[in-house]
Formats: C-alpha cells, structure tokens, sequence
C-alpha cells in the first residue's frame, strides 16, 4: 500500500515541474486535456469540522484518475463517495481516488462524489474562495479555486425540484 | 423414473411465485413506518447538559433525525430543512420538538452539539451520551449508523438519513426521506402529527 502511494506521490511531483496553474478564467481551471468547471463548497456552520467540495472534471484527454486533493484551510482533503442504500447513508473514503475515463466528463456533486475537507479551523465563510490542489495520476496537479456558496440546504427547494434527473 | 415431470414444473413455478410475492411484500413495507411503539429505556444528555431519556418521546410530538456534526451535507441540509418546516408551520407547530440524536457520541460532546443546533433554530435539541446508550436509541426505533474508518485515521459516519415523526403517544407516524419536497414533507407533519 505504502509503496503504491509513494509512487503517486513521486509521480506526481514529477509532473508538477513542468505543468504550471492557469487561472485564466473562473469557470475553467487547468491546463491541457483536464480542466475543471463548477468547483463550488457550502458555508460551514461556526462551530462545523468538516465541509464538503463539489466540481466538474471535464476531461478531452486520455484516462486519468483524480488520486488527491489538498488546501492550506484544511488539515486533509479527503475523496469521499456518499451512497444512499434505502434510506441509509453510506460515505466512505475512496482509497484509490476517482477514475476520469478518457473523453468523459466526471462529477462531484452532492449526492456522490465528493471532496471533504477535514479538520477545518476557520470554517468556510460564504463569498469567500477555497484554493484547493487537485492531484491526478497523469496530469498531476491542478490549482482551482472553489467559491463558497451558501449554507447546505439554503438552496434545496429549488434544488429539490430540479434535482429529478 | 416415476418422477411426474409435471410435479417439478409446478414446484418450481411455485417456488418462483412465492419468492416474488415475499420479495413484493418486503418491498412494500421496507419504506412504511415501522409502526412499533418505542420500548427502550436510555440515558443520555441534551446539548444543554441536562439529563434526558425516553419520556423525550412521549407526550408531544417530534421530530427526531440521527446524524452527526461532522456531516458536510445530509445532516446541515435536514436540520437547515427541519428549522424551515418549523417556521413554516408557525402557531400550528408549536407543540412540535425535535431533536438530533448524534450518530457520533465519541466527537459531538453537548457543547459542540449546542453550538451546532442552535445555529439552525432554537427549537432544535442535541441529544448526545455514552456509545452504549446512542446504540440503544438508534436500535430502538430501528435506525442503522455504523462508523466507516477512513485510510487517514478519522472515521465517517453511515447513517439513516429519513427523518422520523413520532407521535405524541411515543409511535411512529412516519417518515420524510432525504430530499423530500419542502411543501410535501409539511403536510406530511401536518397529518402525521398535528
């Protein structure tokens, strides 16, 4: 396992020399074959430890996997998969990230795919914006700045009647 | 060589018709409310600090949902959702408590659970306590929560999202799952419980 993960990391700062971050526009985050679209996060409660991280991954290239993520506002960012099995709500962290198929577009939304932020010690504030590191297999690091909206459930009505795909 | 073919053909088709008819029956009450009255006695303590056990259940009614405060959606969505039926319902909702009942007893103490409910409504209680004792209640009205480790360490919670309307006689009226129409779940609790 260890060794698995020493290679992501090796691999990935391999990949960080060459490949610079674009912020080139709000919306599309990323150079070559993967940018990223949406990445938005809720304003946390004061006294909340965790927050969640939502985005687009738009992907032009070859396969790829999204392996990590990290952020100077929180101890850890985690890849987590909610499920809802029946009325129960499964969250687990996925150890070996999240796969982008080539061409594809993948999403975190609410409801599945997910960052977490942990240990979060000035809980997110909305109106202000998260820089965040997203770490893949290939194309390795990507700076994207997420906005914070508001409160989870602040917008859920509307949410909840366009949400029946 | 005396086997009746026609016997194994209608064993079987038999088989199968009982099958889908206890499949059928499991489907349909999965999601009904587990009409039972609540029987178990607990110990635990409010976000405030002070002693509560069953007879929270009893007498009024309320709306009870197990989660927890390091829940980044579900939980703030339903407690976020919870405060909106309450306001919405006004007057009328008056003789309405609700509570959360951690999931997560070991982090969510009472003063981290009173910062949290407070920042949704000043109807909401928190309910936390010993392990042993949140078991007890989750069992009790037949709620699941189960703790996920994670690769770090931590540790996420799974837990039943439906939130749980229970009567004033301490039974269960029903349930609103995730996601529910704001207006639908309203008249849910209008009906169930008013």
């Amino acid at each position: 396992m260890s060794t698995i993960r020493a290679k992501f990391l090796v691999a990935a700062v391999a990949l960080m020399l060459p490949g610079t971050a674009s912020s080139q526009h709000m919306h599309a985050h990323g150079t070559g074959n993967i940018t990223i679209e949406s990445a938005f996060s809720r304003a946390m409660l004061p006294v909340a430890k965790v927050g969640g991280g939502y985005l687009t991954i738009n992907n032009a290239g070859a396969a790829d996997r999204l392996v990590g993520a990290k952020s100077d506002r929180a101890e850890e960012v985690q890849i987590h998969e909610m499920k809802m099995t029946g009325a129960v709500m499964e969250m687990r962290e996925l150890d070996n990230g999240i796969p982008v198929p080539a061409k594809s577009t993948v999403k975190l939304e609410p409801g599945g795919y997910h960052l977490m932020f942990t240990n979060v010690s000035r809980p997110f504030k909305e109106g202000e914006t998260l820089a965040v590191t997203l770490i893949f297999e290939k194309a390795g690091p990507i700076e994207v700045e997420f906005a914070v909206g508001p409160f989870a459930g602040a917008q859920r009505p509307h949410a909840a009647h366009e949400g029946h795909h | 060589m005396t086997k009746n073919p026609f016997m194994l053909v209608a064993t079987t088709i038999s088989a199968i018709f009982i099958t889908v008819l206890v499949g059928i029956l499991f489907f349909t009450f999965k999601d009904e409310p587990r009409n039972t009255t609540f029987n178990t006695a607990f110990s635990l303590i409010n976000d405030r600090g002070e002693a509560v056990d069953q007879s929270i259940f009893k007498g009024n009614p309320s709306l009870v949902y197990f989660g927890y405060t390091h829940c980044p959606e579900a939980c703030p969505t339903t407690l976020y959702e919870v405060a909106g039926y309450l306001k919405e319902l006004g007057e009328d909702g008056l003789p309405i408590k609700s509570y959360l009942v951690t999931v997560d007893p070991e982090r969510d103490t009472p003063d981290i659970m009173n910062g949290y409910v407070t920042a949704f409504s000043d109807r909401i209680t928190g309910v936390t306590g010993t392990p042993e004792e949140i078991r007890r209640v989750v069992a009790g009205w037949r709620a699941f929560a189960e703790k996920k480790p994670n690769k770090s360490g931590g540790y996420s919670m799974s837990h039943t999202m439906d939130l749980f309307l229970i009567g004033a006689d301490g039974r269960l009226k029903g349930l609103i799952p995730y996601g529910s129409d704001p207006d639908v779940a309203i008249s849910k609790i209008r009906s169930a419980l008013l």
